[in-house]
């Protein structure tokens, strides 16, 4: 009896409440750092072991610190890939294709945003219905189309049906301009302005942070695009960089090079990084968009 | 998205249509600067959807090698496919389990990450952003980096399972691991699953657990009865999401394995694609065929999804914009 309101005693404490909560805080923590090593440790295996001579790369259990730096993995590695037209091969897709999506899906945002039309609704239920077509199902009559007009080994397929709208863009597009007040718009033409002068003067300025979240997701997409331009881009000039590191990795030969493979996929992987690092606030919100209820 | 699409729905439902010659002369200027705003995207639905989505319906009756025209086959793909392809069924097992593993890994574990980061932790833009990172890596280089992080002999599984006294697995040498290496390098995007779940966590009104706490409600209780039902439309929009990503995966798997070893990871889409763009003479009818197949399996769990989701997912009221 005595020993049993000695240990409630010792439950109710002060004492034992802060210690219950300093070991779960420490335990979270520990879980987090624990967490994070599971997603970091790939890339930072990829970093360091760019820089390894290939000797160690194969040692087990795993080293993680270069014994010798050796930079020249990356020259070496660069003399069968051309990085320099890759690169360039893939800003001008990607550039192309974020000034064609941001254009179109604007444009066709604000048309259901805000007008009304008859079938309206019916449209847009068409649009988010596109959502659901697998890839798998366009890909052969649209291949075989370009195929036709002669496309095939151009940027052309990688670049023209940005300009016709992405649904799931358009979708995020539209839930914002809902949101902008409609005052502000009869004020707008109260004063005079166009319907086009409204667009491109009062709701792109406004629309500014969903078009910031576009173009990433644009970037995103096209830069890291791997079917596109392996069935589309034949000729190894027209590469872009997904498909440089892909054949670069699957040359013959090239197999256990990992310090060489690792230091191709480091100078693919900066540029997304770098981006990344700089825009972490929309790359969360585009994720967080598709997530949003409405 | 998702209840955007029923809202959609239910909005069309007991709607007079609009015609035409009803709308006054200042509606029917509206409309005309509408329709025109929206003609990018009617001129791509048509290209870019609805004529591939019905050229490969047609294509999938007919024996089609790009070079030469169309010829009519009838079923006979559809026949073959269920009676003569053991592949095709192989990679249809292939793909469900990827779809059941992924699914489940990517909602328990980026549900129970959110979990953790609801909870005031500090620098919580920091971890978000550590465990979001993997994600926007370009998936050619995932590939190229996690055949290493599988490799066989020294891999940094391998060594993680080493140091904690465990024995070495050939992952992708053995056709039963083979699929489960998959289904372990999908953990890396368990941080986009994550940053949905965080963001409707973050929406539930601190009251709502007050009240349960006043209550006497202990953590699991608060869980189960406040948290989980508020998170419902979130958990199903995110469940739909991925099951019809799941069922595309290709990339990963072209690159790292090709369907290796003895078919044990050759996923439908992989098939798909070998008929179509790997095997010669090019067999772009019967993988037409096999896109209509993958096109019903996707819509059908869709379908029923959506359709019981009334059953399990719960809104606040008044939230249907």
């Amino acid at each position: 009896m005595a020993a049993a309101t000695t240990t409630q005693r010792f439950l109710d404490s002060d004492g034992f409440v802060r210690i219950t909560r300093f070991v779960s805080r420490a335990l979270l923590y520990l879980l987090l750092i624990v967490m994070s090593l599971w997603f970091l440790a790939p890339l930072f295996w990829m970093f360091m072991s760019s820089f390894m001579p290939l000797d160690q790369v194969g040692v087990f259990p795993v080293q993680w610190i270069p014994r010798v730096w050796q930079p020249e993995n990356y020259t070496d590695a660069l003399q069968f890939w051309n990085f320099g037209i890759t690169f360039r091969n893939t800003m001008f897709v990607t550039i192309i294709s974020l000034i064609g999506d941001i254009g179109s899906c604007t444009l066709v945002a604000y048309g259901f945003a805000r007008f009304r039309f008859p079938f309206r609704d019916a449209l847009f239920l068409i649009l988010l219905a596109t959502l659901m077509l697998p890839f798998a199902v366009r890909l052969i009559p649209v291949y075989a189309a370009y195929e036709a007009i002669g496309w095939i080994d151009t940027f052309y397929p990688l670049i023209v049906p940005n300009f016709f709208g992405n649904a799931f863009y358009i979708f995020i597009c539209r839930q914002f301009f809902l949101g902008i007040p409609q005052d502000l718009l009869d004020a707008a033409k109260i004063d005079g302005a166009s319907e086009v002068r409204i667009f491109t003067q009062v709701m792109i300025p406004l629309a500014k942070p969903a078009i910031v979240v576009i173009a990433i997701l644009s970037f995103q997409n096209s830069w890291n695009d791997f079917l596109g331009p392996l069935i589309y881009l034949k000729d190894p000039d027209l590469h872009t960089l997904a498909i440089g590191l892909y054949k670069f990795t699957s040359l013959p030969g090239q197999g256990g090079i990992y310090n060489q493979q690792m230091a191709a996929s480091t100078l693919m992987v900066m540029p997304v990084l770098i981006v990344f690092f700089l825009f972490q606030k929309q790359f969360i919100q585009g994720a967080n968009i598709s997530g949003l209820k409405g | 998205m998702a209840q955007a699409f029923g809202a959609q729905l239910s909005a069309l439902r007991g709607r007079r249509r609009t015609r035409w010659r009803d709308l006054s002369p200042m509606r029917k200027r509206e409309a005309k600067f509408g329709l025109l705003f929206i003609t990018p995207w009617i001129i791509g639905v048509l290209l870019f959807a609805l004529f591939p989505f019905v050229a490969s319906f047609l294509l999938s009756f007919t024996k089609y090698n790009i070079v030469a025209p169309p010829r009519w086959v009838g079923l006979e793909h559809y026949v073959h496919m269920f009676t003569d392809d053991p592949l095709f069924l192989k990679s249809l097992r292939n793909t469900a389990v990827y779809v059941g593993g992924s699914v489940v890994i990517r909602i328990v574990l980026g549900f129970a990450l959110a979990l953790l980061l609801n909870t005031k932790v500090r620098f919580l833009g920091l971890w978000r952003t550590l465990f979001y990172l993997p994600s926007v890596v370009p998936i050619v280089a995932l590939s190229v980096i996690w055949l290493y992080v599988l490799n066989a002999r020294a891999g940094l599984l391998n060594s993680l399972l080493y140091a904690i006294g465990l024995p070495r697995i050939r992952w992708f040498a053995d056709p039963d691991f083979a699929m489960i290496a998959f289904l372990i390098m999908s953990t890396t995007w368990v941080g986009v699953t994550m940053v949905i779940f965080l963001a409707g966590l973050q929406g539930i009104p601190e009251e709502y657990y007050d009240a349960a706490k006043i209550d006497g409600a202990n953590v699991f209780q608060r869980l189960r009865r406040v948290t989980i039902p508020l998170m419902t439309p979130t958990i199903y929009l995110n469940v739909l999401i991925n099951i019809i990503g799941a069922f595309q995966v290709f990339t990963q798997i072209f690159i790292m394995t090709g369907g290796a070893p003895r078919d044990a990871t050759r996923t439908y889409v992989l098939h798909l694609f070998d008929h179509a763009f790997q095997y010669l003479p090019p067999q772009m009818g019967y993988s037409s065929a096999l896109a209509w197949i993958l096109f019903i399996i996707i819509f059908v769990f869709t379908a029923v999804i959506v359709a019981t989701s009334q059953r399990w997912v719960f809104y606040q009221g008044g939230e249907t914009s």
